[in-house]
């Protein structure tokens, strides 16, 4: 008796659904061995990280506020990779985003009414779509792989954020320190448990994942999506030319992700400093494959990885972890995912051995 | 400007290119293969923290260097399992290189932070490189010769052998070379490895060389730039020898516009021109002659699973 690896006719459903909460089991597992390796407290690494955020209802809250960002994020990116567009510089477009709606509270300082912060997150989604713009006018109209582009293009935009807060935007009154004046009560977004940090953009994020998921659903655009990224050929045929998906996905995932910056700009931060983009735009990737691409599962797998933030920074009191060691966790995290997918497309058959040479492989 | 500060310029960009060309190099056969690596960064971090460590705890630098080639060939082996043993997707699992590759070096390299390792010397006696003029040809350490006679190596292995040609069949077809019964993905985890000990290689040449000492995050998104760099190429071992000092002259650029304090431009914006230097060159390559991308490995970032 042999054992053969063959392609499934069809992917498992089932599998499709347990691999993502298998490969938290299986990061769990060897996160722990390897940190044991490591000389650290192993097991309480992947409590403390995994955990211990879960248990105590006082940290709820934060996870909120951690998945929001990468919740967002993740569901614009979802929309590319599904199209076979990989949009990997969404930490570009998310600082651009912040970028541009702070441009806005700046201008209105000294204003005040209920119009200034709806117009700044739709100045943070246009900000984050016009720096998505360039990567694909550059795929569509001079064939540039947008992997590359849209990365070098979030490291200009990490300098252009550190010149306009050393330079320009500089608060008058902070000090000569490299950070923006505060935003005002009518920039900030509000608190929507009094007294806890959980703000408006949390609900606003995973509003977003539904309508994402309707969209998918029950639009032409999600079909077109679905089917540029499954069957090119196909999708030339039903008349669905690849650079306008291309330009629609780039766009709506640039959208997304200069929305995400302006709502941690407005939320959590309240200004602009060097220490703004926090490489959500990265971890966003991870959390776009761990929820299968699908809006929905993302939400879910934005708050594990925000379990895992608040987690791994808990873990640096309680067992001494170092900060990186979180994100040593979340690329675990994908690598098992990718691991466990494997059995989704794929299943082990027991096959009779091959009297001929059927069977053999030159 | 004197003889002394035009050599001095002139090593300083030799020097610059030569982690890019070593990491694209790597790449390059990689991708000629047919798997797309990005997790080029990673590797490099992971070999430039695993030259420290071994550098400042022996004192032995070719032990340090031969650590940075394991280590980052170790990590090439985690992503040729899961793409080619276990069809993962390549985009995803390079990413997730990348960012194993920054967290593990910053976790290892914690207690080196900061500890001046002993510097790599020069391979020729320093009567030889005495001159300015002969110092261009005769003054730096081996990485560099090694760095050169490895594109040369590079360009006759994948046109003039055998080995060669299978492996670039590799990449352009591969069913047609299964079909004719090399083992695609036997071939694919040699290329693939080979660029992760490359990467390697290009880290611990920041930590031996370069800065020498340990950082976070010490290659400084260069991985991104020899990624870029092989599309620059066209895929082309010669002209990946021209990109890698091309860019490096770039990157001296900045930095002496930096020290001669060139204040007409904010800092910012000359730490963002290599970025768009970068993004400028591939524009231009891709959009020139049909585009360089027709030239790209037929079977680049595709899974491949032998049907029988």
């Amino acid at each position: 008796m042999a054992w053969r690896i063959e392609p499934r006719a069809e992917r498992s459903r089932a599998l499709d659904l347990a691999a993502p909460a298998l490969a938290v089991a299986a990061t769990i597992v060897i996160g722990s061995l390897v940190f044991s390796a490591l000389g650290y407290d192993g097991l309480g690494a992947a409590r403390e990280i995994f955990l211990s955020p879960l248990a105590d209802p006082q940290r709820w809250p934060d996870l909120g506020v951690k998945s929001a960002p990468l919740v967002l994020i993740a569901v614009g990116l979802s929309f590319g990779f599904r199209a076979n567009v990989w949009n990997i510089g969404a930490e570009g477009q998310y600082v651009v985003g912040a970028i541009a709606g702070t441009g806005v509270a700046l201008a209105a300082y000294d204003m005040a009414g209920y119009w200034i912060l709806p117009a700044m997150l739709v100045a943070g989604a246009l900000g984050g779509a016009a720096y998505a713009a360039i990567p694909a006018l550059l795929r569509t109209r001079f064939k540039v792989s947008e992997i590359l582009s849209s990365l070098m293009l979030s490291y200009v935009a990490l300098q252009l954020l550190y010149f306009l807060v050393r330079g320009p935007w500089r608060d008058p009154q902070g000090y000569n320190f490299p950070q923006t004046r505060t935003f005002t009560d009518w920039e900030t977004l509000p608190a929507v448990v009094p007294g806890t940090v959980l703000h408006l953009g949390v609900p606003i994020a995973f509003l977003a994942a539904f309508l994402a998921w309707i969209v998918l659903r029950a639009t032409v655009l999600g079909f077109e999506v679905r089917v540029v990224g499954l069957a090119p050929a196909a999708a030339r045929y039903a008349g669905f030319e690849a650079d306008r998906t291309a330009w629609r996905t780039m766009l709506a995932g640039g959208a997304f992700a200069g929305l995400a910056g302006i709502l941690e700009a407005a939320g959590p931060f309240g200004q602009l400093t060097p220490q703004f983009p926090q490489g959500y735009g990265y971890v966003a990737i991870i959390v776009a494959f761990l929820g299968r691409l699908h809006p929905l599962g993302i939400a879910l797998a934005g708050i594990v990885m925000a379990v895992s933030y608040v987690g791994g920074e808990t873990a640096q009191t309680t067992v001494g972890l170092p900060g990186a060691a979180a994100g040593v966790f979340q690329a675990l995290m994908l690598f098992c995912l990718l691991a466990v997918d494997m059995a989704t497309r794929y299943r082990l058959r027991r096959v009779a051995p091959a009297p001929s040479a059927a069977g053999a492989r030159p | 400007m004197n003889a002394t500060i035009v050599v001095s310029i002139a090593m300083s960009i030799v020097a610059a290119a030569t982690p890019l060309l070593l990491a694209a190099l790597g790449e390059l056969v990689a991708e000629k293969s047919g798997t797309l690596n990005l997790g080029v960064e990673g590797m490099m971090l992971l070999g430039a923290v695993s030259a420290a460590i071994v550098a400042l705890t022996t004192g032995d630098l070719w032990l340090a260097a031969g650590a940075a080639a394991l280590a980052g060939a170790l990590g090439a082996g985690l992503f040729a399992v899961l793409t080619l043993s276990l069809t993962a997707n390549q985009v995803a699992t390079g990413l997730a290189l990348t960012i194993f590759g920054q967290g593990v070096s910053s976790l290892v390299g914690k207690d080196f932070v900061g500890r001046e390792v002993h510097r790599l010397p020069e391979v020729f006696p320093a009567a030889l490189a005495e001159h300015p003029l002969a110092r261009v040809l005769f003054g730096y350490d081996a990485f560099v010769y090694f760095s050169v006679a490895a594109a040369l190596a590079v360009a006759w292995f994948l046109s003039r052998t055998r080995a060669g040609l299978v492996l670039r069949a590799v990449g352009e077809g591969d069913s047609s070379a299964h079909a004719l019964g090399y083992r695609v993905i036997a071939v694919r985890y040699g290329a693939s490895l080979f660029g992760g000990a490359m990467a390697g290689l290009a880290g611990a040449y920041f930590s031996l060389s370069l800065t020498p000492t340990w950082a976070v995050g010490l290659t400084a998104g260069r991985g991104w730039i020899a990624l870029a760099l092989v599309t620059f190429s066209g895929w082309r071992p010669g002209r990946l020898l021209f990109g890698a000092y091309l860019f490096g002259a770039m990157m001296i650029f900045e930095l002496q516009a930096k020290a001669f304090g060139l204040t007409l431009v904010p800092p910012e914006a000359l730490a963002m021109a290599p970025y768009l230097a970068t993004i400028a060159a591939l524009t231009i390559i891709s959009a020139g002659r049909a585009g360089a991308n027709l030239r790209a490995p037929a079977c680049l970032g595709k899974p491949f699973r032998a049907t029988a």
